[in-house]
Order: structure tokens, then C-alpha cells, then sequence
């Protein structure tokens, strides 16, 4: 009796806890709430399982506690219910799996408007590259990091010349255009998360990874590091500051103007 | 070419079961130390586990005191935290778990339920010990070592591994690390060969694959798959140490260390990510099987009834088994490889539910119309298949590979696989031994001190591990020693980080009480007789209990039935044991059909 | 990953096969009594079904070292190592070996006592022979600059032919028990068993070896281009 109450408690409590939780995800500042809604039909499917798996255990232990006079039924199999079992657990699955997978299409596909931007990690900060007006990244080299050339870009690639260098983790992006990020690692395996974007990718030393977003609210959001990467691990921060198309367009001019006078010092 | 017929210690024809000649021990040493005896082995394999699990579970103590009192503990600092994290999930997953239901239960059981005297291999089996006790002292030794043991995760991801970034990387602790995992897989192969031999060649006259317990089924499909997936860790931690020792370039590209350009050039970081996961999948479910196996014994005899859908529950056995090889790429949806491979994998992932959720539909239809008797095993039984549904499902959310992108990474995943792999299979293991002591000591363990341990362990790992996912739900990652300065940890994260940590030390305490009761019962537990479960299965019919050298006295077992026959009816017992050959429990010798 | 996934489905095939053999389809709880039909334990051997499932982990340890070398060899910095020419003559040699014990086995079972002992001596001086030549091989390659941490392809090499070299090693270590036992002995009877073991396992390393002497060379590679170009 007891144990079945205690069961009946679990599953209860945890539908409960679920919907009292102070804890649930950030608001959703990008593109990517089609991740929410999947994630919100696997709630409730796997929701509905736990609780009918387990108040069903609850009845069967307080129904067929063990009495004096009570005997065990002996069936050995029933192949009717275990089919029909399979199937709807089959059901259940692709009912979670296709939407998953469509949005999956969705994720690695980058629309054809989307800007580059790149998302450069190290031990243990993050630095950003923007393309410029020529609107293309230069191409780069670990052995060509320097001091003096903290992100490796190959100086002889023309395209190098307008690439505007933030270094020192606060990245502005322009509400409502969709952004590629390129993903580059300096030494180590590094992760972009920013919890708000839900996307996220590793960053991979030797490789550049990839992924898209659009920002669709404006605020300042914390990036963090998703793959341990050392000791500094969980210092590795950042920010992401979305803005309005002309506060950011300002911020940006003011970058390409430091960059300038970075890039050719002599000049001044 | 004339075949000459092989000798009788080699061959053995169906119907005539030759008796094997055992390695008879005559010294204290050769039969308790360096003894070939698989239930001596198999002790000595759960003590050493045992006492692994301990110093596991003390840092785990010390991980949770950071997490939920950040900054008190002054000692547990960055650098300790990380090795106390790697050692712990590496100690848990491989020293304990695959030891302890392989190693321990693996060599205690099969003998017994398939009707053996011992392994077929008794000297390899001993050897596989010694081997697997060196692995131990290997790594419990890079906790001496200068710089102390590796802070790399258990995952042991390059480059960071052996790069200075990571306590040990550039120092003894990762080469420790990979050598004793070295040589537990080759202590492992040893053992591995005997659990699979022994149920492929040693079968009691009558016992065919499909009369064996589940128990068996579990633990042999589960040792083929880890002699299939070890070698996968193998190649990576041969590799991982020439890059560490040697300087290739397996695994590292061109990079900087600290600001300092390394002479390496194109080594691939997702190639040691393909060869760990490809062990690393099949190795959690290698920890699962043995406990599916077990739990659907200890339902069937503590509910009395026959184990519902046994044909099935042997097709998923070995589907689960096949389709874990082909899922591990699931852990490396954003590791940067190629995005179509989400596809692929997701897909595998999502249909190995299939057959996993057949077998909780078959252990929740064995308790229907069953007669539940609520022993401590029936209900570590059944707290098993609460938290495995939790655990399992959760699975599925970080299967789905667009579900992952956001979860991966975060506190939801450590939720995730504490409880599908750190809760339940530990509870089947604490049910396992309540229902196993008696056969193993004569005596039962005490009751009320075993459900004491029992409500404590199950309602406190829930507490500690089901909010959990909601922290990563939030977006808190894993592997953080401090979670200072993130906007999206409010007050509240700290309280229930501080709640998860009382729990946790709680649940951990209450440990005790099982250790305690293991050692007291010893001399003060009630004497059980042989069969006190009143259990069909072979190792419960011993003509002695604790069964002796040999197991079975002058004759071997003859079995006439499969495993499962509970309330029967028309049998004068609720149950059927093996080896009678009727429903009445005539004299030996007079047949029935 | 291509190679292990090609051994697994391979030993997933031959599982299937021998588990179909064994009843899985049946219904348990309606055969009592003992099962005339079915067999409960093999007929063959122990020894030789553990040496089976031992050449499965072995072979699952090369199928895994190829698929390691098949994914390092497509990054840009992996330089093709000429292959030593001493190699043909260490692969000759192991077929010597193989061969002698094949030629083993033979007078064990029809009791030729003296060509058994020939036939055993000769395996364990080739394969010495093969192993000599290997290092050989190797004492070449580093003179010649192919150092192991210059190059992956350099590393691949040693480790390559290093595991399986060892692995040879081990199986030497049980052929000269074998060797030891068969001068006790008069009759050839009780050693069929350890020579028909050695033979598989020298058999089974030489294939392997046969392998990755294709990998190397770069000839499994052209093969697996020219097999996707006719079926693309």
C-alpha cells in the first residue's frame, strides 16, 4: 500500500515540479524557436509514458500485493499486445523524430542573405572577426598567430585589409539579420553557446565549424563555453550585445576605425 | 585424412555431459588468493569494484560541496575540481559498473545458472583479476603522482588532454590514466573469453540458449559487446599516448599552447571523438544489459510469475545490443563533424527506444496479475524501472539531434546519464546482492536495515538527479566549478544546487548502513537454507549453500524446463526448479512431460 | 569507419547464422523435459571457440586501426611512406610460416611424430625470421629520416606493423610451449589440439597482415576507388 502511494507520489510529484518549476529555459532571443516547440512535443509525450508507466506499476503493486490465497496468473507471452506495443511505441517515436529532423534540415541549412562572421576561441576568451565592406573573411593560419596578429590572418590575403578584429569577448550583432558564424580555435576543443540563441557548435582546432542564427530580440547576452577546455573553462565569457540596425552600424564604424589605425600605425 | 577424434577434456557430445577436471587447490593461497574458483574470483572482482565505488563516491561528495557551497571549500579549487570529475565518471563507468556486473556477478552467476562446475578458462579467468587489480593500483596511483591525475574529463578529449591547460595533460596524470585503461582492457579480454565460452560451451545437459535465465542472456550479450568494443578505447588511448609521449600527430593539429605555436600539424580531435564513442555507446549499454537480464530475474521470482514476453525480451536483448554499435555519433552532434551524419544517427538512436521500451512493457506485464511480494530486491526491482523510464526518456530528448543543440553540454546531459546509468543500474546492483547473499554467505541480510537503505537510496537519488535536468534546461553547462557571474543563474539555482548537495551527502552516508549490513550479517544474518526465494533458476538448487568448489557435488544438473515456471498451474509449488523434471516434486529419476 | 562497420556486420552475420541454429525462435515454456533436437553446449573444442572469439576482438582491433588511418589519411598534411622493400621478403617469410605450420597440423593428425617437430621448428624460425625483418624494416625507415613523429603516415607504420608484430609475439610465446610439449611426447595425439590452435592463430595474423601490406601500399585504396567508381 505504501509503496504504491510512494509511486503514485513520484510520478505525481514530477508532473508537479514540472509545472511549478522556477526553472525552466531563458527566453528565446533568436530564430531557432522551432527547437522549442520539439523539444515542448517531447515533453509531452515522454511526459505522458513516465506517468502512465508508473501509476500503472503503482496499481499493479497495491492490486497484486501478495495475499495468502492469491496465485500468479501464467500466461508465458501474449503476441498480440506486445505488437500492438511496438507500434504505438514506434508511432510515439517518429512522432518525435520528424519534426526534430526537419528542423534539423533547418539548422545546417544557411539561407543565402546570411552574413559571415567569425567566432574566434581561445584559452580562455573569446575574439570576433567581422568581413568588412568587401563582406569576405580573409583566410588564416595557427602557425601565423602572433602577439602581434592574435587571430592568425594571413597579412598577403587582400582580403585581410578590411577584416575588423574585436578582441576581448563583446560581439554586436544587428537585430533581425540572419548571421553565419564561423567557428575557429586557436589551441584547444572550445563551444559558442549562448543560451538565449539556443544554436550552439564546438569549436575545433585544424577545422572551421558553423552555425546560423537570427537574433530577434534586442539585449546584451552572455556567451559561455560549452566544451571543457582547461582549467579556465568556465571563465571563458563573453557577450553577445544585439542592437538595433543603427546603433549597431554606429558601434561598427567605430571598429573599422580602430582597426584602421591599429593596421597601419605609422599613419597616425 | 582420417579425423581422429578428440580427447575427453576437449569435446563433449550433447547428450552425455562429461564432467570436466577442476583445478583442485590445496593451500590457504591457492584457494582464497591466486584461486581459479570463478566464486572466489567473482568476490574478489566485487570487493576491489566495491571499494572503487567508495573513493568514487567520496569525490562526488567533493564535487557536490563546490557545486552547492561555491568557494567554501578552498581547497576544491579549478584544478581539483576537474580531477576529481575525471576520475570519478572514469572509476564509476569502467573500474566499477562494467567490473562489478562482468567481473563480479558475471563470474559468480554464469556457472551456477547454466549448470557449469567453473569457467571453461579457470586460469585466464584468475589472471583476468590480477590484471584488472593492477589497472586499479595504475590509476589510483596518478592521485600520488606530481601533478596528480588527469582533469580531462573521463572523455579524455585531445587536444586538451595532454596539453597544460588540464591538470595532468603535460605531466604523469593522462599517462596513467591511458595505461591503466590499457590494461583493463587486456585484463578484460581475459575475463570476457571465459563469460562468453563458458555459456557457449558449458550448458548443463537440457539447457538450451532459450532456457537460460535473463540473467545470462544480459550478461553474455553484454560480454560480447564489450570484447567488440574495448579495442575501439584501445586504438584511442595508444594513439592519444604516442601524441602525449612521442609527438605524433594523431590527434593534434596545428595549434598553440598557451599562446605558443606547437610543432604538430593536421591531427584530427573528432578522430579520437569517433574511436571514444564508438566504445563509449556500446559501453553504457554493456553497463545496462547485465542489469536488464538481472531485473527481469528478480521481478519474476519476487512476483511469481513467469517473466512476460521471454522471446522477446531475449530479441531485444540482442537487438539492443547490434544497434549500439551503430548510434555513438549521438554524443557528437555538435562536435563540429559532418552536419548529415545528424540524420543518420538520430535515426539509429530513436529506433534502439523500440526494443528498450518492449522490455519495460514486459517487466511492468510480469507484475500484472502477478503476486507481489515487496522484498528488499522486489523493490529496488521496481525503483530500477522508475528511473530507468526517467533516465531512458530523457534519452530521447538528446537523441532527437536538433532537441540536443541546445541541451548538450548543460547540467540536463550529467542529469540524463546519472540517472539512466548511475541510479538504475546501482539500484539493480544493491537488489542484486539482497537477493544473491543468502545463496553466496547462507545467510540473509537484515531487512529493516535494508529498506532503510533501500527508501533513502531511491527517493534521494531522484531528489538529487530529476531537478537537475532543469538546471540544464536553463542553459547551466556541466563541467563548471563556479557558476560566478552568469546572468542566467538566480538565487534560486544556488538553493537548489545547496539542496542537491545535502541529498547527495545523505544518500552517500546511508551507504553505510548497506556496508555495515553487508559485514554484520555475515555472522548475525538469519541462515537463508539454499533456496530461500523459493527460485526456479539452477544456482538456487545447489546441494550445498555456499555451494562448493565444483558447484554441483558428484553429478551435474540435468534441466527439463526453461526458467520461468512460476505458478504453474496444476504443480503442488508456486514454482518449477530447473532440474525437476515434473510438476510434483517426485523422486528423482521418474520422468513426465 | 568504414572498416569496422564492414567487420561487425561480417561477425553480425555469422552471429545471426548460429543463433538461428539454436532455437531462438521457440517457445520455451511449452518443451519440457530434456530437448533431444537442440544442442545445449558445442561439440567443438573450448579452446578452439575461444580462440575464435579471441580472433574476433584481434581482428576488431586491426578492422579499428585501419578506420583510424582511412580518416587520418585524408587531412592535407599526410605523406605517403615508401614502402620497404624488405617487406616482401618479411611477408614471404610469414607465409613460410603459415605454411609450416599448416604442414604441422597435417602430421599431427596422421601421427608423423619427426615432420611434426620439423614442421614446428620451421614456423618458429620464419616468423622470428619475420619479426627480425621488421625491425629491420624499421631501422631502415628511421635511418632514411621517416622519423615517427614527422609524419602521421610515419606513425601509422610503426604502430601498424608494431601491433601486429606483438601480437605474433604472443603467439610465438604459445607455439614454443607447443614446441617444449611435443618433444616430451612420443605420440602426436595430445598436441593436435595446441597445433591446430597455433595454425589458426598464424593463419588468421598473416591474413591480417596480408591486409594491412594492401592499406600501406596504398593498393586497398585504389581498390575502394575503382569498386565506387563501377558502382557509381
Amino acid at each position: 500500500m505504501a509503496v504504491a502511494l510512494i509511486l503514485v507520489l513520484v510520478a505525481v510529484g514530477s508532473v508537479v515540479f514540472h509545472l511549478v518549476s522556477p526553472w525552466w529555459w531563458t527566453p528565446i532571443a533568436s530564430n531557432w524557436r522551432y527547437i522549442d516547440s520539439t523539444l515542448i512535443i517531447t515533453f509531452w509525450i515522454t511526459g505522458a509514458v513516465f506517468v502512465a508507466v508508473v501509476l500503472f506499476m503503482a496499481y499493479c503493486v497495491y492490486r497484486f500485493r501478495h495475499q495468502p490465497d492469491r496465485r500468479a496468473h501464467y500466461e508465458p507471452e501474449n503476441k498480440k499486445l506486445e505488437w500492438w506495443l511496438t507500434i504505438i511505441t514506434g508511432v510515439g517515436v517518429a512522432a518525435m523524430l520528424t519534426p526534430g529532423l526537419f528542423v534539423w534540415r533547418q539548422f545546417i541549412t544557411v539561407p543565402e542573405d546570411a552574413t559571415d562572421i567569425e567566432i574566434f576561441g581561445q584559452q580562455w576568451q573569446w575574439s570576433f572577426r567581422l568581413p568588412g565592406a568587401d563582406g569576405q573573411l580573409a583566410t588564416t593560419g595557427a602557425h601565423l598567430i602572433s602577439p602581434d596578429n592574435p587571430l592568425g590572418l594571413n597579412k598577403d590575403d587582400p582580403k585581410s585589409r578590411d577584416d575588423v578584429v574585436i578582441e576581448g569577448g563583446e560581439l554586436r550583432l544587428p537585430i533581425g539579420k540572419p548571421v553565419k558564424a564561423l567557428l575557429r580555435s586557436a589551441d584547444v576543443l572550445h563551444n559558442f553557446y549562448v543560451p538565449e540563441f539556443r544554436a550552439k557548435m564546438d569549436l575545433v582546432p585544424g577545422q572551421v565549424s558553423y552555425i546560423w542564427f537570427t537574433p530577434t530580440r534586442t539585449g546584451t547576452f552572455d556567451i559561455l563555453c560549452a566544451e571543457l577546455c582547461g582549467v579556465g573553462h568556465p571563465q571563458m565569457r563573453g557577450k553577445v550585445i544585439v542592437q538595433e540596425e543603427s546603433e549597431y552600424q554606429a558601434w561598427l564604424q567605430d571598429q573599422i576605425a580602430r582597426n584602421f589605425a591599429r593596421l597601419a600605425p605609422a599613419a597616425n | 585424412m582420417v579425423d581422429v577424434p578428440l580427447g575427453p577434456a576437449g569435446a563433449v557430445a550433447p547428450a552425455d555431459v562429461e564432467d570436466v577436471e577442476l583445478y583442485h587447490p590445496h593451500s590457504w593461497v591457492t584457494k582464497y588468493v591466486f584461486s581459479q574458483d570463478a566464486k572466489v574470483i567473482a568476490i574478489q572482482y566485487s570487493f576491489v569494484a566495491l571499494s572503487v565505488g567508495l573513493i568514487a563516491l567520496v569525490l562526488s561528495w567533493l564535487m557536490r560541496l563546490q557545486l552547492g557551497f561555491p568557494g567554501v571549500f578552498a581547497f576544491i579549487d579549478a584544478n581539483a575540481y576537474y580531477q576529481f570529475i575525471t576520475m570519478h565518471g572514469m572509476m564509476m563507468v569502467v573500474y566499477v559498473l562494467t567490473a562489478l556486473f562482468l567481473g563480479g556477478f558475471g563470474n559468480y552467476l554464469i556457472p551456477l545458472m547454466v549448470g557449469a562446475r567453473d569457467m571453461v578458462f579457470p586460469y585466464v579467468n584468475m589472471l583476468s583479476f590480477w590484471v584488472y587489480l593492477l589497472a586499479v593500483l595504475v590509476l589510483v596511483a596518478s592521485f600520488f603522482a606530481p601533478g596528480g591525475p588527469t582533469g580531462a574529463g573521463w572523455t579524455l578529449y585531445p587536444p586538451q588532454a595532454i596539453l597544460s591547460g588540464t591538470p595532468g595533460g603535460q605531466e604523469w596524470g593522462i599517462i596513467l590514466m591511458l595505461a591503466s585503461l590499457m590494461i583493463f582492457i587486456i585484463g578484460f579480454t581475459m575475463g570476457g573469453l571465459n563469460y562468453v565460452v563458458t555459456v557457449l560451451q558449458a550448458r548443463a545437459r537440457g539447457m538450451t540458449l532459450m532456457r537460460m535465465p535473463l540473467t545470462v542472456w544480459g550478461i553474455f550479450t553484454a560480454s560480447f559487446m564489450a570484447l567488440l568494443a574495448f579495442p575501439a578505447l584501445f586504438v584511442g588511448a595508444v594513439m592519444m599516448l604516442f601524441d602525449r609521449v612521442f609527438g605524433t600527430s594523431f590527434f593534434m593539429p596545428a595549434i598553440v599552447e598557451m599562446g605558443q605555436p606547437l610543432d604538430r600539424n593536421g591531427g584530427s580531435p573528432l578522430l579520437f571523438q569517433h574511436l571514444f564513442w564508438f566504445f563509449g555507446h556500446p559501453e553504457v549499454y554493456i553497463v545496462a544489459l547485465p542489469a536488464f537480464g538481472i531485473v527481469s530475474d528478480l521481478i519474476s521470482t519476487h512476483a511469481r510469475r513467469n517473466i512476460f514476453g521471454y522471446r522477446m525480451m531475449v530479441w531485444a536483448l540482442l537487438a539492443i545490443g547490434a544497434l549500439s554499435f551503430v548510434v555513438w555519433a549521438h554524443h557528437m552532434y555538435v562536435s563540429g563533424m559532418n552536419p548529415y551524419f545528424g540524420f543518420f544517427f538520430a535515426t539509429t538512436t530513436l529506433i534502439i527506444a523500440v526494443p528498450t521500451a518492449i522490455k519495460v512493457y514486459n517487466w511492468i506485464l510480469t507484475l500484472w496479475r502477478g503476486n507481489i511480494h515487496l522484498t528488499v530486491p522486489m523493490l529496488f526491482a521496481l525503483a530500477f524501472i522508475v528511473t530507468f523510464v526517467n533516465g531512458g526518456l530523457t534519452g530521447l530528448f538528446l537523441g532527437n539531434v536538433v532537441v540536443d543543440v541546445p541541451l548538450s553540454d548543460t547540467m540536463f546531459v550529467v542529469a540524463h546519464f546519472h540517472m539512466v546509468m548511475g541510479v538504475a543500474p546501482i539500484l539493480v546492483i544493491f537488489g542484486a546482492i539482497y537477493h544473491w547473499y543468502p545463496k553466496v554467505t547462507g545467510r540473509m541480510l537484515d531487512d529493516t536495515l535494508g529498506k532503510i537503505h533501500f527508501w533513502v537510496t531511491f527517493l534521494g537519488a531522484y531528489l538529487i538527479f530529476f531537478p537537475m535536468h532543469y538546471l540544464g534546461l536553463m542553459g547551466i553547462p556541466r563541467r563548471y566549478h563556479d557558476l560566478a557571474d552568469m546572468a542566467l543563474v538566480t538565487p534560486s539555482v544556488h538553493t537548489l544546487n545547496a539542496f542537491i548537495t545535502i541529498v547527495a551527502l545523505i544518500v552517500g552516508a546511508t551507504q553505510l548502513v548497506f556496508v555495515f549490513n553487508l559485514f554484520w550479517s555475515l555472522r548475525h544474518g538469519r541462515p537463508s537454507g539454499g533456496n530461500p526465494w523459493r527460485a526456479t533458476t539452477l544456482e538456487w538448487q545447489t546441494p550445498e549453500t555456499p555451494p562448493p568448489h565444483g558447484n554441483w557435488g558428484k553429478e551435474l544438473p540435468v534441466v527439463y524446463r526453461w526458467a520461468y515456471d512460476y505458478s504453474v498451474p496444476g504443480a503442488d509449488q508456486d514454482f518449477l526448479p530447473q532440474n525437476q523434471p515434473g510438476l510434483t516434486r517426485a523422486a528423482p529419476g521418474s520422468s513426465h512431460g | 569507419m568504414g572498416s569496422i562497420l564492414l567487420f561487425l556486420s561480417i561477425l553480425a552475420v555469422i552471429a545471426a547464422w548460429w543463433l538461428s541454429r539454436q532455437g531462438l525462435a521457440s517457445k520455451p515454456w511449452l518443451e519440457q523435459g530434456t530437448t533431444g533436437t537442440l544442442p545445449e553446449a558445442n561439440t567443438t573444442p573450448s579452446s578452439k571457440v575461444g580462440l575464435g572469439v579471441f580472433l574476433a576482438v584481434a581482428g576488431s582491433l586491426f578492422a579499428l586501426f585501419i578506420s583510424a588511418y582511412a580518416m587520418r589519411m585524408q587531412l592535407p598534411d599526410w605523406r605517403t611512406l615508401p614502402v620497404p622493400g624488405i617487406l616482401w621478403l618479411n611477408t614471404a617469410m610469414l607465409l613460410l610460416s603459415s605454411l609450416a605450420l599448416h604442414g604441422a597440423r597435417n602430421a599431427a593428425r596422421r601421427g608423423e611424430m619427426p615432420a611434426l617437430r620439423i614442421g614446428l621448428l620451421a614456423a618458429g624460425i620464419s616468423a622470428l625470421a619475420f619479426l627480425s625483418g621488421q625491425l629491420l624494416a624499421w631501422r631502415q625507415l628511421t635511418g632514411e629520416g621517416y622519423l615517427l613523429a614527422s609524419n602521421p603516415a610515419n606513425a601509422f607504420f610503426y604502430v601498424l606493423t608494431g601491433v601486429h608484430g606483438l601480437h605474433l609475439l604472443g603467439g610465438l610465446v604459445a607455439l614454443g610451449r607447443t614446441i617444449a610439449k611435443t618433444w616430451r611426447e612420443t605420440a602426436t595425439e595430445p598436441l593436435r589440439l595446441s597445433v591446430e590452435l597455433c595454425a589458426t592463430y598464424w593463419h588468421f595474423l598473416f591474413l591480417v597482415w596480408l591486409v594491412f601490406l594492401s592499406v600501406l601500399t596504398g593498393w586497398a585504396g585504389e581498390f575502394i576507388d575503382i569498386c565506387r567508381q563501377v558502382l557509381t
